[in-house]
C-alpha cells in the first residue's frame, strides 16, 4: 500500500474528506517550507502538495508565479526540494507528499534518476502540469517502477473519451481542475463541478480531488460535498506572501486558515 | 531484404516533407506539452487546420489575400553591387521586407486569423517581442473585425514604443507583461494563461514555428510561400536552383518558410543564423541550437537556453525578434539530422551588415535579417562568382533606427 492509497482508504472508512494543501517549495526559504509542511499537517491537511518552482509557469496564476519567483531567487532547485522532503520524512512518515510542477526540471535530471531520487526521499506522487498522457509514457513508466503515483489533471474542457484514457493510466488520485483558467482564478461554478465529477466517476474508481479557485472555507465546503479531496493552493500561498518577513506569523496565519478549511469540510455529510 | 528495408527507411528519413508525424513530432522534438485545459482547444485546432489545409476554397482565399493584401509575390533582388564588393557568390535577397507591415510575419497572421474567423472565434490573442508579430496580428484582426489582445513584455514595450502605438492605432489592446523577466517568453506564458481562461471565445495566434502541435507545422506552412516563390524566381533568373540559403533564426519562422520547399533538394545548402549576442562564450546570447540543450518549454520539446536545474535563461540579442530562449522544434530536428547548419552571428557583426547593405544597396534591413546578411558576408567570398546565395531579407529596418542610433550615441 502506498501512502496515498492508505490515506484514501482510511479516510473513506472514517468518512473524512481529504484536504490537500499546496505550497511552493522554497517560498520564502527551504527552512520555512519544512516548518510550514508540518504546520499544515497539524492544522488538518492530509496531503502536502509541494510546488517545484519553474521559470515559466504558464498554467499558474499570479500568486503562485510570484511564489515560484521568490523560491528561484533564493536558489531553490529540485535537489533542495527533495532534501526538504527527506527532512520532513524524519518526523512524518505518514502524510503523502506530492510534487507538482513542470516537466523541464525533471527532464534535465533524466526520468529514471528523478524517479529513483524522489522515491528514496519519500515522495509519493508527481503532477506534471505540462505533460499530458500522450507525451508521458516514459515518465509514467519511470515513476511506476519506483512505486510513485502519476497524478493527472482533468479539465472542464476534457472530452469524455479522454477522461477515460487519462484515468486508465493515472494512479493515486485524479485531479479535476474546477474551472477554465490558471491556478487561483476567481469564478468557481459548483453546480458544473458536480456534473463533471459524476461523469468522471463513471470512468474511474480512483479518488477525485478538485482544485483551482477554492479560496475560502465556504468554497471548500461546497466542493467537499462532491469531491473526495479538496485542493487549496493560491489562498494558502497568498497568506505566506503577506508574511514574508516573519515566518512565525506566516505559520500562524496559514495554520488558522487550514484549520478553518478542515472544519468546513468536516461539516460536510459523507454520502456514497 | 534487410538492405532494401534499410534503404526504404533512409528514403523516408530523407523525405523531409513527411514531418511532423501525426502527433506533431519531428524526431524527438515537437509534440504537445501543455496543460490539460488547453488540450481540447489544441486538438480542435489540429483537426480544423488539417481540414482547411486541404480545402481548395480556403487555400484560394489565403492566396488571394497574400497577393492583394500582403502584396505578394515579394521580389527576388540581385544585390549586384554588394556581391561584387564581397568578391564571391552572387547574393540574391528575398524581399520579405516589402510585404505589408514590413516583414514575413504577416504571411502567418493572414493564415491564422482567417482560420480563427472560419472557426467562429471573435477574439484573437498574440504574444510579441519587438512588436512585429503583434502588429501583423492586429492588422489582420482589424481587417476581419476581430477583437485583438497582444501580450508584450513591459521591457519590450519601453524599447518598442512605436510598434505599441501602431497596435493601438489598429484597435488592439496591448497588455504589459511584468511576470518573470518581462520579455517575450513571459508574454508567451501570459498568452497561454489568457487562452486557458478564454478557450471558448479565443484563438491564440502564435508568431513563430514553436508551441504545441499543430503550430510549428501550421506556421511553417503559411510561411512556406517564401520558399516556393524563391524557388521559382531563382530558377527563372538563374536557370538553376540556388546553391545556398541563409536565414536568421529566433523562433525560426522566416527560416522554415524559406527552407521547407528546398529540404529535399540535397544540393541546396542551408544556414540558419542564430543571434550570438555579445559572443557565445560570454553567455549573453540567444543561440539555443549553437549552445543550448534539449528540453521542454512552451508546448514543445526543442533546444533551449537553460541552466543545470532546467530553469530557462533569459537570452540576449541586439535584435528583439531573435531574443527568445527556445527555437522551433523542426529546426532542432534539422540540426540533429545535419540537413541545416546553424551558425552564430554577434550583435557587432549584425550591425556591420546592417550598415553595409544600407550603404551598398539602399536597403535598410531589420536587425534580425542583418544576422543572415552578416553570415552571407562570411560565406560569399569562399564561393565562386557563378554560385548563388539566397538570403531571406525577412523584415525592414525602420523599426530598428532608434536602436542603431542609440548605439552610436545619436538621439533621433
Amino acid at each position: 500500500m502506498t501512502r496515498l492509497s492508505t490515506l484514501f482508504q482510511h479516510n473513506r472508512t472514517s468518512q473524512r474528506k481529504t484536504l490537500a494543501a499546496f505550497i511552493t517549495a522554497g517560498d520564502p526559504t527551504p527552512e520555512a517550507t519544512l516548518t510550514l509542511m508540518h504546520a499544515l499537517v497539524s492544522a488538518g491537511a492530509d496531503i502536502i502538495e509541494l510546488g517545484v518552482p519553474f521559470s515559466d509557469p504558464a498554467a499558474d496564476g499570479s500568486i503562485i508565479q510570484a511564489a515560484g519567483e521568490r523560491a528561484l531567487r533564493n536558489g531553490t532547485n529540485m535537489q533542495t526540494v527533495l532534501s526538504t522532503v527527506a527532512l520532513f520524512r524524519k518526523t512524518d512518515n505518514v502524510t503523502p507528499v506530492v510534487l507538482m510542477g513542470y516537466l523541464n526540471p525533471i527532464e534535465i535530471m533524466g526520468y529514471d534518476v528523478f524517479a529513483q531520487q524522489a522515491a528514496k526521499v519519500g515522495v509519493d506522487g508527481v503532477i506534471t502540469v505540462d505533460m499530458p498522457p500522450e507525451e508521458g509514457e516514459a515518465l509514467v513508466h519511470a515513476l511506476k517502477s519506483n512505486d510513485l503515483d502519476s497524478i493527472f489533471l482533468l479539465a472542464p474542457t476534457t472530452a469524455p473519451e479522454r477522461i477515460k484514457s487519462i484515468c486508465d493510466i493515472a494512479s493515486g488520485f485524479v485531479y479535476y481542475v474546477s474551472l477554465k483558467g490558471v491556478t487561483g482564478s476567481a469564478s468557481l461554478n459548483t453546480t458544473e463541478v458536480a456534473e463533471r465529477l459524476s461523469m468522471v466517476r463513471e470512468y474511474t474508481d480512483l479518488p477525485v480531488g478538485v482544485g483551482f479557485g477554492i479560496r475560502d472555507a465556504n468554497s471548500a465546503k461546497q466542493v467537499a460535498t462532491e469531491a473526495d479531496a479538496v485542493v487549496v493552493g493560491s489562498a494558502i500561498v497568498q497568506r505566506i506572501a503577506e508574511n514574508l518577513e516573519d515566518v512565525d506569523a506566516a505559520v500562524i496565519c496559514v495554520s488558522e486558515f487550514v484549520t478553518e478549511l478542515r472544519q468546513a469540510i468536516d461539516s460536510v455529510k459523507w454520502s456514497e | 531484404m534487410s538492405t532494401m528495408s534499410s534503404n526504404q527507411e533512409t528514403e523516408v528519413a530523407e523525405n523531409y516533407s513527411l514531418f511532423p508525424d501525426q502527433r506533431g513530432h519531428f524526431g524527438p522534438y515537437g509534440g504537445t506539452f501543455i496543460a490539460e485545459t488547453l488540450m481540447e482547444p489544441v486538438r480542435e485546432l489540429q483537426r480544423t487546420y488539417l481540414h482547411y489545409a486541404q480545402d481548395q476554397d480556403f487555400v484560394k482565399e489565403f492566396d488571394w489575400e497574400l497577393k492583394h493584401y500582403v502584396g505578394r509575390p515579394s521580389p527576388m533582388y540581385h544585390a549586384e553591387r554588394w556581391s561584387k564588393q564581397l568578391g564571391g557568390a552572387q547574393i540574391f535577397l528575398k524581399r520579405e521586407d516589402l510585404n505589408h507591415t514590413g516583414a514575413h510575419k504577416i504571411n502567418n497572421t493572414v493564415g491564422q486569423v482567417l482560420l480563427a474567423s472560419k472557426m467562429g472565434k471573435k477574439r484573437v490573442i498574440a504574444e510579441t517581442g519587438a512588436g512585429q508579430h503583434g502588429v501583423a496580428t492586429a492588422t489582420v484582426a482589424a481587417k476581419l473585425g476581430l477583437d485583438c489582445v497582444v501580450y508584450m513584455g513591459a521591457k519590450d514595450i519601453q524599447r518598442q514604443s512605436m510598434n505599441v502605438y501602431r497596435m493601438r492605432l489598429l484597435g488592439a489592446e496591448v497588455i504589459p507583461v511584468t511576470s518573470g523577466s518581462g520579455t517575450l517568453k513571459d508574454a508567451l506564458n501570459d498568452a497561454m494563461r489568457d487562452w486557458a481562461a478564454n478557450v471558448d471565445s479565443t484563438f491564440y495566434v502564435i508568431g513563430t514555428v514553436a508551441g504545441p502541435h499543430p503550430y510549428p507545422m501550421m506556421v511553417r506552412d503559411f510561411n512556406s510561400i517564401i520558399g516556393r516563390e524563391a524557388r521559382e524566381q531563382v530558377l527563372e533568373l538563374h536557370g538553376q536552383l540556388p546553391n545556398t540559403l541563409i536565414a536568421c533564426v529566433g523562433g525560426g519562422s522566416n527560416a522554415m518558410g524559406l527552407f521547407y520547399p528546398f529540404l529535399n533538394d540535397k544540393n541546396v545548402g542551408m544556414y540558419g543564423v542564430e543571434a550570438a549576442g555579445k559572443g557565445i562564450s560570454s553567455g549573453e546570447h540567444a543561440a539555443p541550437l549553437c549552445a543550448g540543450k534539449p528540453g521542454v518549454l512552451h508546448g514543445n520539446r526543442t533546444y533551449l537556453l537553460e541552466n543545470d536545474d532546467g530553469q530557462i535563461i533569459e537570452p540576449h540579442s541586439i535584435s528583439a525578434g531573435l531574443d527568445y530562449p527556445g527555437v522551433g522544434p523542426e529546426h532542432a530536428w534539422l540540426k540533429d539530422t545535419g540537413r541545416v547548419n546553424y551558425v552564430p552571428i554577434t550583435d557587432h557583426e549584425a550591425l556591420n551588415a546592417f550598415h553595409d547593405l544600407t550603404r551598398m544597396e539602399g536597403i535598410i534591413p531589420a536587425l534580425e535579417s542583418s544576422h543572415a546578411l552578416a553570415y552571407a558576408t562570411q560565406l560569399a567570398p569562399t564561393m565562386a562568382p557563378e554560385k548563388v546565395i539566397v538570403v531571406n531579407l525577412s523584415g525592414r529596418g525602420d523599426k530598428d533606427i532608434n536602436t542603431v542610433a542609440a548605439i552610436e550615441g545619436i538621439q533621433v
